[in-house]
C-alpha cells in the first residue's frame, strides 16, 4: 500500500533527507521518499501495520523538524 | 514569502541596523559583548530554541545546534561582532533558501498549469458547472473559447482551433472539427465546442502527465543518493575535526586556547552540507520541470541522468521515423503526362478505402468528378478495373499488369508501385511510400552533432525499403525484417556490448523493448496510456527533433549538478584548510556556508530556463 502525505513547513533539504533516512529504517516500510521539492512524503508499506507506520514516521518528522506539520486526511 | 518569512526577514534587517550602530559605538569589553547579545537573540532566537530541542532528541549533528555552538563559542572567546554576523548571515541564507525553492517550486508548478478548474456539462439540457472529476465517461461537456478543455473526449457539434503548447511544447495551434479528439489540458481557442467525454478525469491525458511529474520526485538519481550518503558522514567528520582542532594543540602543544577554539568554530560554520542538499534535488527538479514545459515527461531524475550519456539511440520505423502513413513519392507517366496518369488512378481508386487508394486520392488534391467513373471491380490482391470517362483502366501492381499482358517495367526507387494501363497500354506507374517525418533527418543529425556515437533502426518492414528510409535519414545502422521479440534481442545484444542505449518508438508494440532499454522513450504519447505506462521518457508529441532537444535539456542539467558539487566542495574544503592553518576567519566561513548556498541554488535555478 503507498499514500502520499504533505507536509507543512518542512524548512530545510538536510532534514528532509534525515527525515527519509530515518523512516526507511522503520519496520515494516517498503520505500519511504521525503521530497523537500514537493513538500510531499510517500510511504510504501505493508498493508496491515500502515497505520503504525505512519504514526512512527509521523514521530521520526517531530523529531527531526518539529516545527514540520504532516497533513493526515 | 510567507508570513514566517516576512517576520524573519524584519528580524534581520532589525538586528543588521543594530549590529552597524554597535560596532561604532565607544563601547569596550564585556559591554560590547552584551550590547552585540541583542541583535544576536532578535535574529537567532528561534535557532537557539531548535539547537536546544533537538539535542534533547539526540539530533547531535543537527545543524542548528552546530551554528548555536558556533557562534556561542565566538562569544566566549569574544568575537562578538562575528557571533552575532554569523548567525545574521545564517538566517539570511536560510530565508533565501526558503525563498528560492518556494519560488521555484511555484515556477515549476505554474509550468504544470493545466489541470482544468472546472467543466461545464450538458445534463438534460441544463448547463452545469462541476468538478472535471463529477464527470462521467459519455456524458456532453461545452467548452468556450478561451477555456481549457477538461477532459478527453470527441466533438460532437462545432468546430474550433486548439492549442496544446502546455502538453506538447508545440505552439502552432491546430484545427479541429466534429468527430475529432480533443485532448484534456490543452486550450480552446476560437468556437464553442461540445464534447462527448472519453474517460473520466482520473484517467485523461491532463491527470496522467500531472501525476508523472509528481512522481517523479520518488526515483532519484545515482549523484543525488551519493549527495545524501556523503551528507550524512561530512557533518559528524567535520564536527570531529572541530573538536580535535580545538582540543588537540593547546593540550599536547601547550598552544593557546583562544586560537585553536576560534579555527574550530570555523570548522562547525561550514559542517552544514546544505549547499549540496538542497542545490541538487533543486537542479533535476527544475529540469524536469522546465522539460515538461516541451512536452518531454521524464519519469525521474535517474532517467535524465542516463540520457545525458547515451551514446547509442535505437529508433523504431513506422511511425517513430516515418509518420506510418503512405503519400506519393514519384510519378512515372508514359505516353501521357504526369497529372492525366494521376487524375486516372485517383478517379479509379476513389471508391476505395484501402490507404494506398487514399494516399493516390490526396496526392490528386483536387475535386474527383464522380459522374466520369463507370464501373469498378477490385481483381483481388492485384488492384483493380475501372471505367473512367468511357475507356477501361486498370490500376494495381506488377501481377495486374502480367495478368493483362501489358508492357510495364519495375521501377528504380523503393516503395509499392502502382502500375496504371489503359487497356493493354501501358500508362506508367505512380510510386508509393512510408513518407519520413519532415524532421527526422535533422534530429539524427543533431544528435550526431551532440556526440551520440551510433544510431540504428530496427524494423519489422522488408530490407530494401528499411535500407532505403535509413539512407534517407543517415542512420549509421538498420536491422529489417524482424518480429517484436526480435527487437529485444538486437537492443539486449547493443546493452551486451556496453552501450548506453535509448530506445525510441511509438509505445504501442514495443513495450518489451522500452523497458529493456537504459531509458525507453515514447513519442507521439498524446492519448496512449500504453505508451505512458511502460516508457521512461514520454515525448508527447511525435517530432523526432524533440529527443536531441531532451538531450540536451538532460546535459545541461547534470552540468549545473556537477558545477555545484565541484564548486560547494572545494569552497568548503578550502576554508576548512584555511581555517585549521589560522589564514580563514570567520568572515570566510560564512560565506563558505551561506554565499556557497546561495550560489549554488540560483545556479540550479538555470535548470527551469529554456535551452537554444
Amino acid at each position: 500500500m503507498k499514500k502520499t502525505f504533505k507536509l507543512e513547513d518542512l524548512d530545510c533539504a538536510n532534514c528532509a533527507a534525515k527525515m527519509e533516512a530515518a523512516i526507511n529504517k522503520l519496520e515494516g516500510v517498503q520505500k519511504a521518499t521525503v521530497s523537500f521539492m514537493t513538500q510531499k512524503m510517500t510511504i510504501e508499506a505493508d498493508e496491515a501495520v500502515f497505520d503504525d507506520v505512519v504514526q512512527a514516521a509521523v514521530k521520526c518528522i517531530a523529531k527531526v523538524e518539529p516545527d514540520c506539520r504532516v497533513i493526515l486526511k | 514569502m510567507t508570513r514566517k518569512q516576512k517576520r524573519t526577514l524584519w528580524r534581520i534587517a532589525a538586528a543588521a541596523v543594530l549590529c552597524v550602530v554597535i560596532a561604532l559605538l565607544p563601547v569596550e569589553g564585556l559591554w560590547r559583548g552584551l550590547l552585540f547579545a541583542v541583535p544576536y537573540l532578535i535574529v537567532g532566537y528561534d535557532v537557539l530554541w531548535s539547537a536546544v530541542r533537538n539535542i534533547l532528541h539526540g539530533q547531535v549533528f543537527d545543524e542548528k545546534f552546530l551554528m548555536a555552538i558556533a557562534t556561542l563559542g565566538a562569544f566566549a572567546i569574544r568575537e562578538y561582532p562575528e557571533a552575532a554576523a554569523v548567525m545574521l548571515f545564517y538566517q539570511i541564507g536560510e530565508l533565501f533558501q526558503g525563498i528560492a525553492v518556494g519560488r521555484s517550486r511555484r515556477s515549476i508548478a505554474a509550468l504544470m498549469d493545466i489541470a482544468p478548474e472546472s467543466a461545464v456539462v450538458l445534463r438534460d439540457g441544463q448547463e452545469e458547472e462541476v468538478s472535471p472529476d463529477e464527470v462521467r465517461v459519455g456524458e456532453t461537456i461545452l467548452v468556450r473559447p478561451g477555456e481549457k478543455i477538461p477532459l478527453d473526449g470527441v466533438i460532437l457539434e462545432g468546430r474550433t482551433t486548439v492549442n496544446t503548447a502546455a502538453l506538447t511544447g508545440e505552439s502552432l495551434p491546430a484545427d479541429k472539427a466534429e468527430g475529432e479528439r480533443v485532448i484534456s489540458g490543452s486550450i480552446n481557442l476560437t468556437g464553442a465546442i461540445k464534447v462527448r467525454t472519453e474517460s473520466v478525469y482520473e484517467d485523461s491525458t491532463v491527470a496522467k502527465i500531472l501525476e508523472l511529474v509528481e512522481n517523479s520526485q520518488e526515483k532519484k538519481a545515482h549523484v543525488e543518493s551519493f549527495i545524501t550518503r556523503f551528507a550524512r558522514w561530512y557533518t559528524p567528520c567535520v564536527v570531529v575535526g572541530a573538536l580535535l582542532l580545538a582540543l588537540i594543540p593547546p593540550l599536547l602543544l601547550g598552544q593557546p586556547w583562544a586560537v585553536w577554539v576560534k579555527r574550530a568554530l570555523i570548522f562547525l560554520v561550514v559542517s552544514c552540507p546544505c549547499a549540496l542538499v538542497v542545490s541538487v534535488p533543486l537542479s533535476f527538479f527544475g529540469g524536469i520541470g522546465g522539460a515538461s514545459r516541451e512536452g518531454i515527461l521524464i519519469k525521474g531524475a535517474n532517467y535524465l541522468e542516463t540520457l545525458a550519456k547515451v551514446d547509442t539511440v535505437v529508433f523504431d520505423k513506422t511511425g517513430t521515423l516515418t509518420q506510418g502513413s503512405f503519400a506519393v513519392d514519384a510519378i512515372h507517366p508514359k505516353q501521357i503526362g504526369a497529372e492525366a496518369l494521376l487524375d486516372i488512378a485517383a478517379a479509379a481508386e476513389s471508391y476505395s478505402q484501402h490507404p494506398v487508394a487514399e494516399s493516390i486520392v490526396s496526392a490528386h488534391g483536387g475535386d474527383i468528378d464522380h459522374s466520369r467513373i463507370g464501373q469498378v471491380t477490385e481483381i483481388a490482391g492485384k488492384g483493380l478495373r475501372a471505367e473512367v470517362d468511357g475507356q477501361t483502366f486498370y490500376v494495381g501492381n506488377s501481377a495486374l499488369m502480367e495478368q493483362i499482358g501489358a508492357d510495364y517495367h519495375d521501377c528504380h526507387l523503393v516503395g509499392t508501385v502502382i502500375h496504371v494501363a489503359r487497356e493493354r497500354e501501358y500508362l506508367g506507374h505512380i510510386v508509393i511510400n512510408d513518407q519520413p517525418k519532415p524532421d527526422a533527418a535533422q534530429a539524427i543529425a543533431d544528435l550526431k552533432a551532440l556526440g551520440v556515437r551510433k544510431t540504428v533502426m530496427l524494423t519489422g518492414d522488408i530490407q530494401k525499403v528499411a535500407r532505403a528510409v535509413a539512407e534517407k535519414l543517415g542512420v549509421d545502422e538498420v536491422h529489417a525484417e524482424l518480429l517484436p521479440g526480435q527487437k529485444v534481442e538486437q537492443v539486449e545484444r547493443m546493452l551486451q556490448s556496453g552501450a548506453k542505449l535509448a530506445f525510441v518508438g511509438d509505445g504501442i508494440n514495443d513495450a518489451p523493448v522500452l523497458t529493456r532499454a537504459d531509458v525507453g522513450i515514447a513519442m507521439g504519447a498524446m492519448g496512449s496510456d500504453a505508451a505512458i505506462e511502460s516508457a521512461d521518457i514520454v515525448l508527447m508529441d511525435d517530432k523526432p527533433s524533440r529527443l536531441p532537444l531532451a538531450v540536451k535539456l538532460s546535459r545541461r542539467t547534470m552540468r549545473i549538478v556537477n558545477e555545484n558539487i565541484v564548486f560547494a566542495l572545494a569552497v568548503k574544503a578550502v576554508i576548512l584548510l584555511l581555517g585549521a592553518l589560522g589564514i580563514a576567519n570567520m568572515w570566510f566561513a560564512v560565506f563558505g556556508d551561506v554565499g556557497v548556498l546561495i550560489l549554488a541554488v540560483l545556479n540550479a535555478m538555470r535548470c527551469l530556463g529554456k535551452v537554444e
